[in-house]
Order: C-alpha cells, then sequence, then structure tokens
C-alpha cells in the first residue's frame, strides 16, 4: 500500500504551481485565485478553510475543470484537469445537493452510474449501500422535495461516493447539517478514507472539522485569493472523536486560527 | 351561550347559494348567463332592421314588442342568431344525423380533428426538433430562430392557399396540405417553449453533468428534456389551439366540401348563418376539448415524474 510508505513518498494526485484565476465581470476584474502552489499527494485528506469569498470553491472548480484558470499550470493524476474529467477521475459534491426534481432518491444516486453504463444489478447494490452510509436507508423513493435539506445534501454525497472515484472533491458537505448527524458522518467519511486510498480536498469553514478530518489544512487569503499557511497534521490516521480533546488536536487548531484570524483582519484592514 | 347561537349563523355560511359561489361551477354559471343575454339582446337589436322591412312588406303594422322581439329570434337568415336557434341547428346536426351524413357536424369536425391531430403531431415533433438544434449550436440559433420567428409574421391566411395551391399540383390533396397548414402555426409556440425549456437547467445541474463527463446526448435525455416538461405542455396548449385554426384556415381556400372549415365556407356563400355560427360553436368546443386533453396530459405526466406536488 502507498500510505505505509508515508504521503511524501506517494504519488502526486494533484500539482498546482503560480495558478491564478481573474474573473472578468462588469465592475471590472476579480481576482479570485493568485500564485497558488499546492501539491495533493495519493491519499492525503486536504482541507481548504478561510473566510467567505477567499476562493475556495473556485480553486476546486479549476481541480475538477468546471473554470479554467488564466495563468499558471495544474495537473490532476499527472494530466490536464479537463482529460482527468473525461477520465472521471473524481466525484464532486457541490455546496447545493443540486438533485433532480425529477427523479427520487435513489435514482438521482444512480444517475451517474447510469452515465457510466453500470449494470441494474450493480446500481442497485451501490445505491442501498451508500444511502446506508448516509444514513437514508428506507428512503429511496422519495423525491428530494420531500426531504429537508440536510437529508438532501447528504444525498448528493452517497451519490458522489457511488461513483467510487479515487478522488474526492467535497465544497462544504456538512454545512447545512446539525452537529451530532455532521460528527456522524464525519466519522463515516474518515473511515471511508482510512480503509480505501481515497484523496480526499474537503472545503469547510469549520475549524474542528478541518483539524479532525485532515492531514493537511491550507488555510487561504481573501482579495486576491491566495495560500498563507499549509499545516500538515500528525494526528494519527484512525482517530475517533476523542481525540478533539487532546492536546495535540487544540495544538494544530490553533494554528489554525491565527491563520484565519490573519484573514480576517486582513480583509478588515 | 348555546350552541344553536353558534350554529345558526353557520347555517347562513352554508346555504346553497354561497356554497355553489364559492367553487368554480357557481362563477362559471354566471359568466355563461351573462354571455348568452347579451348575446340576446345583441341578436334582437341586429335583427330589428330587416324584420321591421319584414313586418312592412306584409303590411303588418300593429305587432306588439313582444311579438317584434319573438319574431328576430325566429328569421330564416338573421344577422346574427339566437342562442336557441343555434342550440338547436347544433342539435339538429349532430344528435339528429348519421355520423356519414354529409350533413352531419360530427362527420365535419371529425374530418377537422384529423387534420388537426396530424399537423399538431408533426408541428410538435418539428417544434421540439429545432429546439434541439437551436439549443446545441450558436450558428443555428443565430441563423434558424429569426426565419422561426419570421415564419409567423405571415399572414396564414395568404399562406394557406399558396401552400394548397403549390401541394395540388404535386399530387398531395385531402388531408395532408390541410395538417401542413397546422404544423406550421403549431411548430412555432412549441420551438419557443422548448428553446427555453431546454434551456432551463441551472448552471449546477449542468456541472453536475459535466463532472461525470456526460455526453451531450446523455445530457440531453437524463438533463435538459425533463427539465424542459412543463414548458412543452405550456407552448402545446397552445399549439393544439393553432392546429384547429390551422386546420380550418386550410379548408377554407380549396373549396373543401367536408370539415368545420367548409361549412363555415358553404354558409357564408348561402347566408346561412345558423349554419355558420353552429360551426363556429362547435370548433369553439372542440379547442376548449382538445386544450383540456393537453392540460389533463400535462397533470398525469407531471405527477409521475414527481414534479408536480
Ligand atoms: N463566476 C464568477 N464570476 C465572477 N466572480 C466570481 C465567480 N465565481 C466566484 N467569483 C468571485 O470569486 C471570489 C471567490 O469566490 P468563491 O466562490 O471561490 O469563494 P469561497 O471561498 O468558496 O466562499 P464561500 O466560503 O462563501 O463559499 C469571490 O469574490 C467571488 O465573488
Ligand atoms: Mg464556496
Amino acid at each position: 500500500m502507498l500510505n505505509e510508505q508515508g504521503p511524501q513518498k506517494a504519488r502526486s494526485v494533484i500539482d498546482i504551481r503560480g495558478l491564478s484565476l481573474t474573473f472578468e465581470t462588469n465592475d471590472g476584474p476579480v481576482h479570485a485565485l493568485s500564485n497558488v502552489d499546492l501539491d495533493i499527494r495519493e491519499g492525503e485528506f486536504v482541507s481548504f478553510i478561510g473566510p467567505s469569498g477567499c476562493g475556495k470553491t473556485t480553486l476546486l472548480r479549476v481541480i475538477a475543470d468546471l473554470e479554467k484558470p488564466t495563468g499558471g499550470e495544474i495537473t490532476v493524476n499527472g494530466v490536464t484537469p479537463e482529460e482527468a474529467r473525461l477520465a472521471r477521475a473524481y466525484g464532486y459534491v457541490f455546496q447545493s445537493s443540486a438533485l433532480y426534481p425529477w427523479r427520487t432518491i435513489a435514482d438521482n444516486v444512480a444517475l451517474p452510474l447510469e452515465i457510466m453504463g453500470l449494470s441494474a444489478s450493480e446500481r442497485k447494490e451501490r445505491i442501498a449501500r451508500n444511502l446506508d452510509l448516509v444514513n437514508l436507508g428506507g428512503f429511496e423513493r422519495k423525491y428530494p422535495w420531500q426531504l429537508s435539506g440536510g437529508m438532501q445534501q447528504r444525498a448528493s454525497i452517497a451519490r458522489a461516493l457511488a461513483v467510487e472515484p479515487h478522488l474526492l472533491l467535497m465544497d462544504e458537505p456538512f454545512g447545512a447539517l446539525d452537529e451530532i448527524v455532521r460528527d456522524h458522518l464525519n466519522e463515516q467519511l474518515l473511515k471511508l478514507w482510512a480503509k480505501t486510498d481515497k484523496t480526499v480536498v474537503f472545503v469547510t469553514h469549520s475549524i474542528p472539522e478541518a483539524v479532525f478530518l485532515s492531514t493537511k489544512i491550507v488555510v487561504l487569503f481573501p482579495r486576491p485569493g491566495r495560500i498563507y499557511d499549509v499545516i500538515e497534521s500528525d494526528l494519527p490516521r484512525d482517530r475517533t472523536l476523542d481525540i478533539r480533546e487532546t492536546p495535540e488536536f487544540l495544538k494544530i487548531a490553533h494554528r489554525v486560527r491565527e491563520g484565519l484570524r490573519a484573514g480576517h483582519s486582513y480583509e478588515d484592514s | 351561550m348555546t350552541d344553536a347561537a353558534y350554529s345558526s349563523p353557520m347555517g347562513k355560511v352554508d346555504s346553497p347559494f354561497s356554497r355553489l359561489m364559492s367553487g368554480t361551477t357557481g362563477p362559471v354559471i354566471v359568466v355563461v348567463a351573462v354571455i348568452v343575454a347579451v348575446w340576446y339582446i345583441a341578436a334582437a337589436l341586429l335583427n330589428a332592421p330587416a324584420q321591421r322591412d319584414a313586418f312592412q312588406r306584409a303590411g303588418q303594422t300593429d305587432v306588439t314588442l313582444a311579438e317584434f322581439v319573438v319574431a328576430t329570434y325566429a328569421q330564416e337568415r338573421p344577422v346574427l342568431p339566437a342562442p336557441h336557434q343555434v342550440a338547436a341547428e347544433i342539435w339538429a346536426t349532430t344528435a339528429e344525423k348519421a355520423i356519414t351524413s354529409k350533413r352531419s357536424l360530427i362527420y365535419h369536425s371529425g374530418i377537422t380533428l384529423s387534420s388537426t391531430l396530424l399537423g399538431f403531431v408533426l408541428g410538435t415533433a418539428l417544434g421540439i426538433g429545432l429546439a434541439i438544434l437551436v439549443v446545441h449550436s450558436r450558428v443555428l440559433d443565430k441563423s434558424l430562430m429569426p426565419w422561426v420567428i419570421s415564419s409567423q409574421t405571415i399572414p396564414i391566411l395568404a399562406i394557406a392557399p399558396m401552400i394548397i395551391v403549390v401541394l395540388n399540383a404535386i399530387n398531395v390533396t385531402g388531408l395532408w396540405p390541410k395538417a401542413l397548414i397546422s404544423t406550421y402555426l403549431s411548430f412555432f409556440p412549441v420551438t419557443v417553449g422548448m428553446v427555453k425549456g431546454l434551456r432551463s437547467p441551472e448552471i449546477i445541474q449542468l456541472d453536475l453533468m459535466k463532472t461525470y463527463s456526460a455526453s451531450g446526448f446523455q445530457t440531453l435525455l437524463m438533463l435538459r428534456l425533463p427539465s424542459a416538461m412543463p414548458y412543452l405542455f405550456a407552448s402545446m396548449k397552445v399549439a393544439v389551439a393553432a392546429s384547429l385554426v390551422g386546420a380550418i384556415v386550410g379548408e377554407l381556400p380549396t373549396g373543401a366540401v367536408a370539415g368545420l372549415g367548409a361549412r363555415l365556407l358553404s354558409g357564408s356563400y348561402y347566408g346561412q348563418t345558423v349554419q355558420i355560427w353552429s360551426a363556429l360553436i362547435v370548433a369553439a368546443v372542440l379547442a376548449a376539448s382538445l386544450v383540456t386533453i393537453v392540460s389533463i396530459a400535462e397533470r398525469v405526466v407531471l405527477r409521475r415524474m414527481g414534479m408536480a406536488r
């Protein structure tokens, strides 16, 4: 297993150098990303954290080839993001659930599987397994509007997991959930990540969530969006929620908080 | 306080009249009654001059107002026939005639309906096809849409005879020329509605398809078409009514022997206003029924898709 050699020796999954992205808008250019360098290796769990509007979503969308950078270089699995996307290299969880209202929950999870051309029995098995994983067993035949916002978001996570991608890009997937459900899903996600070789890139606003989940925390700064700090976490791979009380955990959380404070005061000045 | 104190005002609120008026039936009856009343008044006024002449010619001078009004409702070729004259004519030419009879309005409706439906199906298919092309190609959007729109600026009465004459010249007669005029009128609302509908998915829904690297065809089938369904039905309601107009207009210039259009034409040749109005009323009922059928299909389909709550 690659992970046993330590993340540093693992294959590079995402390699970003001098990346920048400027949106041309009616009131002039918006520098969403400026000179971003980042290396993400196989098996890593990387969190982006930073004030609202600092470019977290934009950076994730560039990796997913949903946005084209205006400068710099980026490779995903050693190829361009577009080639990676066409090879279905990643699963993406959007900031909102983006379920199709005319499909039941099961059929929404089935959507990518139909596109991939999986057999009906394979689809059925994956739907059941992934809906169970997000605690939505029994809601297969409901339509999205019959579910709460948090349940819809969980369905969209099941839909991304059902693809069984090696690279998982998640944009604030648990932002709309209550604390208890969030803790549960954090544990589930961590378990899933620990037992597979998945690489996860995860956007969040929550410091405890970022520290609990990540092997690497990237703190971003706004206007223009850029990387302020990259914190490598030395917490063990298999963690439980109790770890949040340990001094090591609190030390990392403190450093993340310092970074965020700097970002906010920078914004205010 | 006793129960009676409560129940008596409640009883008032629940009187049969107020119950009727709180639903849709009551107001509909009121509207129909007003229309019929206005119609009767207008018929008396419009037919009065001819009736005065008729009485004068007959030398009758001592007619009462009541007799005069009744007489205006009983002319053979009134300017505006009274509702009961039209109703009697419709009854005589539907219920009391064999369906195969050349004088049966059901027979004529059937002829018009068949070209209406053929034209509607063709127009809807053409509209959907054009919309798919327009949505998927910027070039076609720029080059095709102006033609689609300008096609509807030409008066149908001007273009219908040309279509009929040209098609007759190449030996296409009967159902098809009329159906093509229906197509000409009905493809337009479907094209416009479907272009809007196929473009209605949100960016995030399209992005999702992109992350799966779905093909254009898969995106069309699994996202754009389902999103467009409410738009399709809205435009189909307009299209089906336009198809009926097209079929009737198509029957006028051919001197067609059958169809509601032919009844209108022969009615106006011989000044048979009662026949004209019967055909008009039947055409209106037909249009309303067609739109209702599309509405029912809309409700069934959208409910089965989980889109109607
Ligand atoms: N399509 C776009 N056109 C123009 N500007 C954009 C576009 N998308 C994002 N931006 C701008 O880029 C900046 C970064 O936006 P982004 O959505 O990446 O922020 P974020 O860090 O994800 O914020 P949040 O935490 O609120 O989700 C913002 O200033 C935003 O206004
Ligand atoms: Mg965001």
